[in-house]
């Protein structure tokens, strides 16, 4: 469905259902330079569980107009105005990288509309590479070649899918390839300056869930110590043979995991 | 700036979508000869039918050998997905079923593979498909054959049999410009010689049968979808982007993304017409692709040895390699092809059908058969053959002659070929009349 959020047009993926007042609802958040398609088998899924399932497009991202937002804090200014304009007083929160950043900084500065918070492929601090940072701000190729390649685990550089015939590197490389000029570079740097998630993760007061992969080499499970010791009570769930791009690579391991907070 | 490099087409053609066997650690893909897979319960059977979970439910629909294949071969032309196929023909007729329906209209080039021609100039019109024919050589012709109801633009990389050298990067500006997507069949060039998706093409077909099976034992085909072509921008395909009450209103665009197509081809043409790809087909063409590269360049190599040869000879008028001086496409062939034109040519005996026949029956090495892309080499009279249902005028539109002969070279020591035309040519000449 298309809302007004802040006088742009904004995109929820909702299963194609209207948001029911009785129903839990979920909040789907994705990564730099994506759209709410990287969440399509998780959406599917908790729709069909009973839940209002919203898979948004951030500002400037797959079917949601405006340029995009500059800072996670602003990203998650506006996830509430999405939950504002669907009247949804509270949502379990899933994001994947700056999505789970937004998704954490929800939870912390807007903890009574957060249920539960799942953060997948994520750490705090998020810092993200000058050759990545600048490829992507000359918008050349190379800065979603880099992603691609170390965002998928070097096992998956040769595939391997169990969602049926689909290229997961071919996927992703054209989802980066539909992002418009300059979006990634927004992402990429809003991932780079958020350096506050360490501290706003000790304000998280729901159900916590980080979902890692155990060969992601963007956000290594290494790097998430203080985020792991920051959030009050986490769950951790290590998924095996899964590097970043955790939904595409481990789909319905990332969706059991789902299950233990949502 | 350069990024990192991706894994090179030698490397794919042996790795892509293969991981060792997670139940017995099995290095070779295993052939899973299964129709169906059992649901740990009830509610993750659900999942797999909703499209919630990644899995397998009955091989019609996917199957974990094929898929191997489907990963494969997309990971070879650089798209986002792939559908394994009975065969060839199945995959272009799975492509048009999933872009149109009745009152729908197709461009493509006169110079298509038999079996293709037949399906749109004969099959298709009658369930409300009608396709015009234009020259190959002449993007203008595809632009000014495009309608308003046109949802494709259609031809060979390499045209049948006489190899004219589709025009992708222009053609693919015809078909944008107007809002179409462009598929080519690339089954003669395979994604060592060409990557049509590089070019602009938007959707490719191929006979695994041929080279990329490689060893003439399998029937197969592939479709392989780019991810580029937006389907909800152009307007008009409402398969893909409007609600499919087939599967409860799900938008493939808006579910799917750049994969839309190809999921859709799933859900749907797969589904309904079933024409799926046995696992051991599967098996086997990945078997043949892991060798790709080794076999098309000794396929190339043999074949430069050979029309080289037949150019020397007085009994043959014309051979049609588009390598070769005066070919029209010579220059078209070094920009898009520069790795090779293939391994199937045609060539012109002088004395016509009769010289064509008795040449063709003289051989001994090369294996008189409707087929191309073996390993061993092939030989057929496309007018008496594969092409018998066209008229002669649409055969000269094919650039097809009484006398033509159509090889497809194969991998054997070149002298022993050589040493079998010369047999055939030997032959040739006594049936036209000649002293030879």
């Amino acid at each position: 469905m298309r809302i007004e959020v802040n006088g742009e047009t904004a995109y929820c993926y909702t299963n194609s259902r209207d948001i029911e007042a009785d129903k839990p609802t979920v909040v789907f958040i994705h990564g730099s330079g994506m759209d709410h398609t990287v969440w399509t088998l998780a959406s599917r899924h908790f729709a069909r569980h009973g839940n209002n399932v919203v898979s948004v497009d951030l500002p400037g991202h797959g079917r949601s107009s405006g340029s995009p937002l500059a800072t996670v804090e602003e990203m998650a200014s506006w996830v509430i105005a999405v939950l504002d304009v669907l009247d949804i007083s509270n949502a379990a929160l899933v994001g994947h990288s700056l999505g789970s950043l937004i998704a954490l900084e929800c939870a912390a500065s807007h903890s009574e509309r957060v249920r539960a918070v799942a953060l997948v492929g994520t750490t705090s601090p998020m810092p993200v590479s000058d050759a990545i940072l600048n490829a992507a701000e000359a918008d050349d190729h190379a800065a979603f070649d880099m992603l691609t390649q170390w965002g998928f685990s070097k096992r998956h550089q040769f595939g391997g899918n169990r969602n049926s015939g689909i290229w997961m590197i071919g996927n992703t490389l054209r989802l980066y390839e539909r992002s418009g000029p300059g979006v990634l570079f927004h992402d990429m740097r809003a991932c780079n300056e958020y350096a506050s998630g360490t501290d706003q993760a000790s304000k998280v007061a729901c159900p916590a869930l980080l979902i890692l992969g155990a060969e992601d080499r963007l956000t290594p499970v290494r790097s998430t110590r203080a985020l792991q010791e920051a959030i009050p009570s986490p769950v951790v769930e290590v998924l095996p043979g899964a590097g970043h791009t955790i939904m595409v690579e481990a789909p319905n391991a990332m969706l059991d995991a789902l299950h233990k907070v949502l | 700036m350069a990024g990192p490099d991706y894994p090179g087409l030698d490397t794919l053609a042996l790795h892509a979508g293969a991981q060792p066997d997670p139940a017995t650690g099995a290095r070779a893909t295993p052939i899973y000869q299964s129709a169906s897979f059992c649901f740990p319960d009830s509610d993750y059977a659900a999942s797999l039918f909703n499209i919630e979970r990644a899995g397998h439910v009955y091989s019609r629909l996917s199957n974990p050998t094929n898929a191997v294949l489907e990963e494969r071969i997309a990971a070879l032309e650089g798209g986002v997905g792939a559908i394994a196929t009975a065969s060839g023909q199945a995959a272009l007729h799975l492509a048009i079923i999933t872009l149109m329906g009745a009152g729908s209209h197709i461009v493509a080039s006169a110079a298509l593979y038999g079996g293709s021609h037949n399906l749109l100039a004969y099959t298709l019109p009658r369930f409300g498909i009608e396709t015009t024919f234009v020259d190959p050589r002449d993007p203008q012709a595809f632009a000014n054959a495009i309608q308003d109801n046109t949802r494709l633009v259609f031809g060979e990389t390499l045209g049948n049999p006489s190899l004219d050298v589709l025009n992708i990067p222009a053609i693919a500006e015809v078909a944008h410009a107007a809002g179409l997507p462009l598929m080519v069949d690339s089954t003669t060039t395979t994604p060592y010689l060409i990557k049509p998706f590089e070019l602009g093409a938007d959707i490719i077909q191929h006979s695994a049968t041929k080279f990329l099976s490689g060893h003439g034992i399998v029937i197969g085909g592939l479709l392989v979808d780019s991810g580029q072509f937006d389907w909800e921008a152009s307007g008009k395909f409402p398969t893909l982007s409007e609600p499919y009450e087939g599967f409860h209103n799900l938008i493939f665009t808006e579910e799917f993304g750049p994969a839309a197509m190809i999921q859709r081809a799933r859900k749907e043409g797969l589904r309904d017409f079933g024409a799926c790809m046995a696992p051991t087909s599967a098996f086997h063409i990945l078997q043949g692709i892991e060798t790709l590269s080794v076999r098309m360049n000794r396929h190339v190599d043999n074949t430069r040895t050979i029309t080289s040869f037949l150019l020397e000879q007085e009994q043959v008028t014309r051979v049609g390699y588009p390598e070769l001086e005066g070919h029209p496409d010579q220059a078209l062939a070094k920009e898009l092809l520069p790795n090779g034109c293939g391994a199937v040519f045609s060539f012109d005996l002088a004395g016509g059908r009769e010289a064509g026949i008795a040449f063709v029956d003289a051989l001994s090495v090369f294996s008189h058969l409707a087929n191309i892309g073996d390993a061993k080499s092939l030989v057929i009279h496309p007018a008496s053959t594969t092409h018998h249902r066209m008229d002669a005028e649409a055969l000269a539109a094919g650039g097809i002659g009484e006398g033509t002969i159509r090889l497809s070279i194969g991998l054997e020591d070149p002298k022993d070929l050589i040493a079998d035309l010369k047999q055939g040519l030997r032959a040739a000449g006594k049936a036209a009349g000649g002293s030879r």
